[in-house]
C-alpha cells in the first residue's frame, strides 16, 4: 500500500536546463516588449492571442505530442519546465493552457484521425482555445448528477441543457464536454455519460459570463438549445466517459500550476523585506520556501511518473491537495509577514496590490479541478479505506 | 528507496523484523532487547555503513546509508544506529578510523561549540546529544583559532549528564574540560559545523519520514479494525479525510527527505542548492511530524495514548527528532536569511535549480 505513495527524487535532465534558459530569455523579451506585465496579476487582459502564437512558434505547445500532429515528441519533464517558468513569470497562458494540458491529450487518445489532423496542429500553433464542460448547475464535483442530454438524431446528437463554471468558454473555439447519453443503471451509477467535442461559436450555444469576486470574468454559463454535434465528434466510448475522465486527472492535478498560482506574492515579500530580514520575516520566508520546495519535488516526481507511462492518480491528488491548500494560505501568510515591512520599501505598493488580488483569488484554488474533499476521497480510496 | 532493491536495506529490515519488533520492545520493560539487536546490526556492519573499508567500516554508499536510516525510522529503532553512522561519517571526513562500539556526534545543536585549546585539548559543552550515555566514543567537530578539526574522543573522559528527550530516548549533556582526544585531524577544506548539522538534519528527516510511514500504516490498519457506531471507523468520511491528510504529510516528508538524501549523495559540495534541500527537508519533516503524528493519535483515540500501544514509539520519537541538529525554527531562519541575501529575483532560480 505504501509503495504507491513513494515520490522518487526525479531530477530534471540536462536538456531541461537549456530549455529553461530559452524560456526565461523569451519571457524576459516579451515583458520588455510590453506583451504582458509580471507585476499586474489583476490584469483584465489575461487573454493575449499574439502571445499564444509566439509560444506556439517556439514549439512549446503540444510538446509531448507526436510530430505528425504538430507536436515535438519531447518529454513531460521538458513540458514541466515550460509550464513552471510561464507560471512564475505570470505569463498570459489562459488561451492555450487547457488545450495544451488536457484537451489535446484527450483528442489524441479518443478522436478520429481526421479530427486530430485538423485540430491538433492548430493547438500547437497557439491558434485555438479550449474549454472543458464538466460542471452543471447543481452538479459541480458530482459528475454523476450531470443532466445535459445528448439525444441521438440523424448523423449525430442534439444537445439540450446547461454547463456552468466553464472557464474561458467566452473565448473558446472548442469545448470538450460530458453529456448524458443514457440514464445511470442500478448496478453502475457512473454509466451513461459520453465525452463530446463541441465546436463553439455556432447557433444553439449561448455563453453568458459570470463575474468573479476578483473582479474578473473568467467563467461562464453555457446554454445548449437543440445544438447539433456530428457523430464523429464523439470522443471514446458512448456511455463510458466516466473512466476516461478520471484517468486523465493526473495531468490536471499534479502540475506546477497547482501550487504556483499565488507565488508572485512570495517573491515580492522577499523583495520588500530586503537583504537583512528580522528573525520573524526570515523564519516565515524560510518555512514557506521549504514547503514550496517540497511540493515542487513531489510535483516533478509525478511528472517523472507520467513520463514513465504510469497513471499516478493518488499521487497527483496528494500534490493537488497539499499544493492548493498551500497556495491558498500563501497570501495570508505573506500578508502576516508583511505587516512590519518598512513603509518606504520600494515595492510596498506592488506587494499590497498583489496581495489584494491574491487574497481575492485564494478561495477558488481548492475548488477548481476537484475540491479538496473529492481529492481526499480519492486518496482514501488509494489507502484501501473505501 | 523502494523497500528492498537494496542489499543494505534488505539486511537491516530483516534484522529489525527479527529483533526490533515494536510491540515486543514495548513490552520489554527491562531493555533486554537492546544487546542482541545491537550485536546483530554490528555483525552486519551497519553502524559503520558510511565508513570506508580502509578506516574500519563497511563502505556503503551515502545513498544506501540514507535508505538504511529511513528503514530504521519505519521501525522507530531506539539504538544509536543513526548516531554511530553519523560519527563514523564525520571521522571519515578527516580520515580517522572508526573504533568498534556505539558512538555519537557532538555538538548536536548548531548553537553549541567545542573549541581547541592551545595545548590541543578540547573544551566545551554540547546539549541534547543523542545516546551520549550509551556511547563509547564521541566524534567531535571542534573549532581552533582559525581552523576546524575533527576528533575522536574517549567518552569515559567526558562528563555526561543524563537527560531524556520527549520520546524517552537519551538526550544528554556532554561537557569536555581540557580533554585530550584520541585522535585529532583537520577537517577538509570548506567543511564546517553547518555541514555537519545539515547531514545530521537529513538523517533525522529520513527517520521522521520512516516513522510517519509506519504511523500511516498502523492508523489505516486500526481504522479498518475498530468499530464504532456499528461501522468500521474507516467508513466515516471524517476519518477518511484525516487519513488522507496523514498520507499527504507522510508523502511530503518522504519526498523532502529522500530528495535531500539524493542531493547530498550526488553533490560535489554543500552549495546553496544542497543547503536548500537539506534545510527544507528538516523543516518540512518536522512540520509533518507535528501534523501527521497528531492525526495518527486522533484516529487511534484513547488507546493510542496508552503506554501499552506502540503508536507513541513513532509519534513521540518523530517529535523528538525535530530538535536534533537544528530545529525547524533554526533552519527556517537560516534558510530565510539565505533567500533574502540572494534577493527576490534569485528565489525561483534557487527553487528550480534541479
Amino acid at each position: 500500500m505504501t509503495a504507491a505513495l513513494r515520490f522518487d527524487p526525479i531530477r530534471l535532465p540536462p536538456e531541461c536546463e537549456q530549455l529553461r534558459k530559452e524560456v526565461r530569455a523569451f519571457l524576459a523579451e516579451e515583458i520588455a516588449a510590453g506583451t504582458f506585465s509580471p507585476f499586474k496579476p489583476n490584469r483584465e487582459d489575461t487573454d493575449v492571442p499574439e502571445f499564444s502564437r509566439k509560444v506556439g512558434a517556439k514549439g512549446w505547445l503540444g510538446m509531448t505530442w507526436p510530430k505528425k500532429y504538430g507536436g515535438q515528441e519531447r518529454s513531460f519533464l521538458e513540458r514541466y519546465v515550460v509550464t513552471e517558468e510561464m507560471r512564475v513569470a505570470n505569463a498570459p497562458t489562459r488561451r492555450f493552457f487547457v488545450a495544451d494540458r488536457q484537451s489535446g491529450p484527450v483528442l489524441i487518445k479518443y478522436a478520429p484521425e481526421h479530427i486530430k489532423m485538423d485540430i491538433l496542429p492548430r493547438i500547437c500553433r497557439g491558434e485555438i482555445c479550449f474549454a472543458i464542460g464538466m460542471s452543471e448547475p447543481n452538479s459541480g464535483s458530482d459528475l454523476f448528477a450531470a443532466k445535459t442530454r445528448a439525444t441521438k438524431t440523424d448523423g449525430g446528437y442534439l444537445i439540450n441543457g446547461t454547463k456552468i463554471w466553464t472557464s474561458s468558454a467566452h473565448i473558446a473555439d472548442y469545448m470538450i464536454a460530458i453529456f448524458r447519453t443514457s440514464p445511470p443503471t442500478k448496478e453502475n451509477r457512473r454509466h451513461g455519460l459520453t465525452q463530446f467535442l463541441v465546436k463553439m461559436k455556432q447557433p444553439g450555444i449561448q455563453v453568458n459570463p459570470i463575474g468573479q469576486i476578483t473582479g474578473q470574468y473568467e467563467f461562464n454559463e453555457v446554454v445548449f438549445t437543440d445544438f447539433f454535434v456530428p457523430e464523429d465528434h464523439v470522443l471514446g466510448e458512448v456511455d463510458g466517459a466516466w473512466k476516461q475522465a478520471t484517468s486523465e486527472l493526473a495531468y490536471e492535478r499534479s502540475g506546477p500550476e497547482r501550487f504556483l498560482e499565488t507565488y508572485y506574492v512570495l517573491t515580492e515579500l522577499v523583495r520588500a523585506v530586503g537583504p537583512n530580514p528580522d528573525t520573524r520575516s526570515a523564519e516565515g520566508i524560510g518555512r514557506l520556501v521549504a514547503q514550496l520546495h517540497t511540493m515542487r519535488r513531489m510535483s516533478v516526481s509525478v511528472a517523472g511518473m507520467l513520463q514513465a507511462g504510469k497513471e499516478p492518480v493518488v499521487e497527483a491528488s496528494i500534490v493537488k491537495d497539499i499544493g492548493t491548500v498551500w497556495e491558498q494560505q500563501l497570501p495570508h501568510r505573506v500578508r502576516d509577514l508583511a505587516a512590519f515591512v518598512e513603509e518606504t520599501a520600494t515595492n510596498r505598493e506592488t506587494l499590497e496590490r498583489q496581495l489584494d488580488f491574491a487574497i481575492k483569488t485564494a478561495p477558488k484554488l481548492t475548488i477548481q479541478g476537484g475540491t479538496t474533499e473529492v481529492l481526499r476521497g480519492i486518496i482514501a480510496r488509494g489507502l484501501g479505506l473505501r | 528507496m523502494a523497500e528492498s532493491d537494496n542489499i543494505v536495506v534488505e539486511t537491516a529490515e530483516k534484522i529489525f523484523a527479527d529483533l526490533a519488533d515494536p510491540q515486543e520492545i514495548n513490552n520489554d520493560k527491562k531493555g533486554s532487547w537492546q544487546a542482541p539487536l545491537w550485536r546483530a546490526l554490528s555483525e552486519a556492519g551497519l553502524p559503520l555503513a558510511w565508513v570506508p573499508d580502509d578506516l574500519g567500516g563497511s563502505g556503503a554508499s551515502l545513498a544506501d546509508g540514507f535508505a538504511l536510516l529511513n528503514a530504521a525510522g519505519r521501525f522507530a529503532v531506539a539504538v544509536p544506529l543513526a548516531e554511530t553512522m553519523l560519527a563514523g561519517w564525520l571521522l571519515a571526513q578527516a580520515k580517522i578510523a572508526s573504533p568498534e562500539g556505539e558512538m555519537t556526534v557532538l555538538p548536536a545543536s548548531p548553537k553549541d561549540r567545542i573549541t581547541i585549546d592551545a595545548d590541543g585539548s578540547l573544551s566545551g559543552r554540547a546539549r541534547g546529544v543523542p545516546f551520549a550515555k550509551a556511547a563509547k566514543h564521541f566524534a567531535v567537530l571542534a573549532h581552533g583559532k582559525d581552523e576546524v578539526s575533527i576528533a575522536l574522543v574517549d567518552a569515559a573522559k567526558a562528563r555526561t549528564e543524563s537527560g531524556l528527550n520527549v520520546g524517552y530516548d537519551h538526550s544528554d549533556t556532554v561537557t569536555l574540560e581540557k580533554i585530550q582526544p584520541v585522535t585529532i585531524k583537520p577537517a577538509p577544506k570548506g567543511f564546517d559545523q553547518t555541514t555537519m548539522m545539515l547531514m545530521g538534519g537529513v538523517a533525522r528527516s529520513l527517520q521522521i519520514a520512516g516513522a510517519l510511514e509506519a504511523m500511516l500504516g498502523i492508523s489505516v490498519r486500526y481504522s479498518n479494525e475498530r468499530v464504532a457506531f456499528e461501522k468500521k471507523i474507516s467508513k466515516f468520511q471524517a476519518v477518511q479525510h484525516n487519513l488522507a491528510r496523514l498520507a499527504g504529510e507522510s508523502a511530503a516528508a518522504l519526498a523532502a527527505a529522500t530528495s535531500a538524501a539524493d542531493a547530498i549523495s550526488n553533490a560535489a559540495s554543500f552549495d546553496d542548492a544542497v543547503y536548500l534541500e537539506a534545510a527544507a527537508a528538516k523543516i518540512r519533516c518536522a512540520e509533518a511530524a507535528e501534523k501527521g503524528g497528531g492525526i495518527a493519535h486522533q484516529v487511534h483515540g484513547a488507546i493510542g495514548f496508552t503506554i501499552e500501544h506502540i503508536l507513541h514509539r513513532y509519534s513521540l520519537r518523530a517529535l523528538a527528532w525535530r530538535d536534533d541538529f537544528g530545529s525547524e525554527s533554526h533552519w527556517a531562519v537560516e534558510l530565510g536569511k539565505l533567500v533574502a541575501k540572494r534577493g527576490a529575483d534569485e528565489l525561483w532560480p534557487l527553487v528550480a535549480s534541479r
